[in-house]
C-alpha cells in the first residue's frame, strides 16, 4: 500500500508546521488526510502512514485509536452523526435519531445496505446554540427538525 | 450574531455584525492590529505588556478561570533560548460551550492579533491553535485568516519592521474531549493521545516538544487587542472588582433565543436570561448548569438571585467554568439529563487514572439503572461514596469533573432519583424515557 500523492501532500505541508525532528507532530494531520481520501483507516494504511513519517506503526495506532473521529472500520459515503448531549438531548434530538432510524432502516452504528450511509451518536458539537445539531462531512447542520433531516439527505448525492 | 435590546461594550465580538467581519479588511476597518502596533512599534517592554493584562482583571476563560497576566509572568524571561509556544486551546468540546466557535468564525483576527501580543510578551515565537477536529468551518476561517496575516506582515519574520518574529499554525485534533486539558493538549500537538501529564514540570517550563510553553483560551487571547488599546483599567471597569472584563455567556437548552451573549462579569443571571428570550414557551425554570458539566447544576431559583462572575458563582455553589449556561425547564428529567452527562464523561476518560476509568463507569451504569426504573435506594450513597474515591485522586480535573452532575444532582434532586427508585418511572410528566414508554 502506497498512500497516495494528496495525501502525501497534504502530509507534507503539515510537517512544514513542526521543527523538522519532530515527525510525530503531523501525525493527526496524517490520519485526517488519509481518512478523507479513502474513508477509513484499514491497517494497511496506517502502516503506509507510519512507513511515511518514519514512526513505529504503534504511534500511528494509538493516535488512530484514540481519537473518536477516525473510523477503523467501514462507514458508508454520508457518515451522519447526531449530537445527543445534553442541549441537543433537550431540544428533541431524540425524535431526530428515532426520524433517522426509521428514515435509513439502520440503527446507529450500522451502514445501509448501498453503503450509502452510516449513522453514528456523537458526542458535543460545540454548536449548542443550533441544537439539536448533526453533522455530516465538513458541515454542521443546526436546528435540525424531521423535516429538514428530509431534505438534507435528499440533498447529498 | 444576536441582537442587542440595549447597548452592551463588546470585546471579543466586537465588529461581528458586519457579514465579512472574518476579513482583514473589516478587522482593520474597526481598528483592528493598532493594538499590535502599538506594542511593537510603540516602545513597550514585554514586562509593560504584562503588567497591563494583570491591571486588566482578565482571568483565563476556558474554564479554570486563572488571572491570564500571571499566567505569562511564569514563562522564562526573554534570554534568546528559542523556541519557545504560545498555544491557543480550541477545542471547545464542553458540552454546552460554543463560544470559540463564533470568535473563530466571526473574529479570527482579533485571536490573531491577541496570539502575536501574547506571544511577544512570554517570548514565544511559534504559536500554535488547536482546533478540535470536527470544527471544519472554524478551521477554515482561521486558516484563511492566518494567511491574510501573513501576507500583511503581521505573522511571521520581522513584524511591521519591529525586529520580532512571530509564527502562526493551526493544528487539527482528532475527536476527543480530554484534549481540552492543557497538558493533553501538548500531547495531542506532539501526536500522542491526548493523556493529561503529571504536573509539576508545569507547561512553561516543559511544554510542547519539552520547551517552555502557554496554553490560553480562544477568548481569553481575543480580549488582549482591546486590552492594549483601551488599558486594563478600562477592562477592569467592565466588570467586578474579582471578575474583570465581559464574558461571552453561551446559552442553551430550553431558552425562546439560545445563542451567545456578550454581557460584563457579573451580570444577574436573570438578565442573561431575558436576553436569551426566557424560558420556552413561558415554562417554570427547574434547574440550570451555568458551565458546563463539568460544574454543579443549581436548582432554578439560586440561579435566578446569583450573578455570573466567579465569585457570585462560587457563592451559589456552583462555578462559572467555560460560561457554559445549560437551561433546564419544568420538563425536565433530571435523572435522565444525569444519564446523559455520566455516560459523556464514561465515554471521554482517557482511561490513564484507575479512579476516574472505572468510576465513570460505575457512575453511568449506577445512575442508568435508576434512570430505568431499576435502582435500589442504596445506590444514592454508593454514588456519593464513589465520586468521593474519585475526586482529587487523578492527574487531571476530569475526575472532579464527572462527579459534579452526579452529587450536585443528588443535593439538590434527591426527591427526584427515589421517586425513580419507588415509582420505577419518572415524576415529571413528559420528562424521561421511563414516562413515554408507560
Amino acid at each position: 500500500m502506497e498512500l497516495s500523492q494528496t495525501v502525501r501532500n497534504k502530509i507534507d505541508e503539515a510537517r512544514a508546521k513542526y521543527p523538522p525532528e519532530e515527525n510525530r507532530a503531523p501525525l493527526i494531520f496524517a490520519l485526517h488526510a488519509a481518512q478523507d481520501e479513502y474513508r477509513w483507516l484499514d491497517e494497511p494504511t496506517l502502516e503506509a502512514i507510519a512507513d511515511y513519517l518514519d514512526l513505529e506503526p504503534i504511534k500511528v495506532y494509538e493516535a488512530a485509536t484514540f481519537y473518536d473521529m477516525f473510523n477503523r472500520s467501514p462507514v458508508g459515503q454520508h457518515n451522519v452523526k447526531v449530537c445527543t448531549n445534553l442541549s441537543c438531548m433537550l431540544c428533541g434530538s431524540d425524535e431526530i435519531t428515532d426520524h433517522l432510524r426509521g428514515k435509513l432502516g439502520i440503527d446507529i452504528g450500522e451502514t445501509t445496505e448501498d453503503g450509502r450511509f452510516t449513522l453514528t451518536e456523537v458526542e458535543c458539537l460545540g454548536a449548542c446554540g443550533g441544537a439539536p445539531v448533526i453533522w455530516i462531512g465538513k458541515d454542521y447542520y443546526e436546528d435540525i427538525t424531521p423535516q429538514r433531516v428530509d431534505e438534507i439527505l435528499a440533498s447529498l448525492d | 450574531m444576536p441582537e442587542y435590546p440595549k447597548d452592551y461594550t463588546l470585546v471579543t465580538l466586537n465588529g461581528t455584525d458586519r457579514a465579512d467581519s472574518n476579513t482583514l479588511q473589516a478587522y482593520r476597518d474597526n481598528g483592528g492590529y493598532t493594538a499590535v502596533e502599538k506594542v511593537l512599534k510603540g516602545g513597550l517592554t514585554r514586562d509593560d505588556v504584562i503588567s497591563e493584562v494583570k491591571r486588566s482583571g482578565l482571568r483565563g476563560r476556558g474554564g479554570a478561570g486563572f488571572p491570564t497576566g500571571l499566567k505569562w509572568s511564569f514563562m522564562p524571561p526573554a534570554d534568546g533560548d528559542q523556541p519557545k509556544y504560545l498555544a491557543c486551546n480550541a477545542d471547545e468540546a464542553e458540552p454546552g460551550t460554543f463560544k470559540d466557535r463564533d470568535i473563530m468564525r466571526y473574529n479570527p483576527h482579533q485571536l490573531i492579533e491577541g496570539m502575536i501580543i501574547g506571544g511577544y510578551a512570554i517570548d514565544a515565537t511559534v504559536g500554535y491553535v488547536y482546533i478540535r477536529g470536527e470544527f471544519w468551518e472554524p478551521y477554515a476561517r482561521v486558516q484563511a485568516a492566518i494567511e491574510e496575516a501573513y501576507e500583511a506582515g503581521l505573522l511571521g519574520k520581522d513584524i511591521l519592521g519591529s525586529g520580532i518574529d512571530f509564527d502562526l499554525h493551526t493544528h487539527r485534533g482528532g475527536g476527543a474531549y480530554i484534549a481540552g486539558e492543557e497538558t493533553a493538549m501538548l500531547e495531542s500537538i506532539e501526536g500522542k493521545k491526548a493523556m493529561p501529564r503529571f504536573k509539576p514540570p508545569f507547561p512553561a517550563n516543559y511544554g510542547i516538544f519539552g520547551r517552555p510553553t502557554t496554553v490560553n483560551n480562544v477568548e481569553t487571547l481575543a480580549s488582549v487587542p482591546p486590552i492594549i488599546n483601551n488599558g486594563g483599567e478600562w477592562f477592569q471597569s467592565l466588570g467586578t472588582p474579582e471578575s474583570g472584563g465581559t464574558k461571552i455567556y453561551a446559552i442553551s437548552g430550553h431558552v425562546e433565543r439560545p445563542g451567545n451573549y456578550e454581557v460584563p462579569m457579573g451580570t444577574p443571571f436573570a438578565e442573561l436570561l431575558e436576553l436569551a428570550g426566557g424560558v420556552r414557551n413561558g415554562n417554570q425554570l427547574k434547574a440550570v448548569i451555568p458551565g458546563g458539566p463539568s460544574v454543579p447544576m443549581v436548582p432554578g431559583d439560586v440561579m435566578m438571585d446569583s450573578n455570573l462572575d466567579y465569585e457570585s458563582l462560587a457563592q451559589a455553589g456552583t462555578m462559572l467554568g467555560a460560561g457554559s449556561v445549560i437551561v433546564m425547564d419544568e420538563t425536565t428529567c433530571i435523572v435522565r439529563a444525569v444519564e446523559r452527562v455520566a455516560k459523556f464523561f464514561f465515554h471521554e476518560s482517557c482511561g490513564q487514572c484507575t479512579p476516574c476509568r472505572e468510576g465513570s463507569g460505575w457512575l453511568y451504569r449506577i445512575v442508568q439503572r435508576i434512570e430505568r426504573g431499576e435502582g435500589r435506594m442504596e445506590d444514592l450513597d454508593t454514588l456519593l461514596d464513589i465520586g468521593s474515591r474519585i475526586e482529587g485522586r487523578t492527574i487531571c480535573a476530569f475526575g472532579d469533573a464527572e462527579v459534579a452532575p452526579v452529587s450536585s444532582s443528588i443535593k439538590h434532586f434527591r426527591d427526584e432519583y427515589e421517586y425513580h427508585i419507588t415509582h420505577k418511572r419518572c415524576m415529571v410528566p413528559a420528562g424521561g424515557r421511563i414516562a413515554e414508554a408507560g
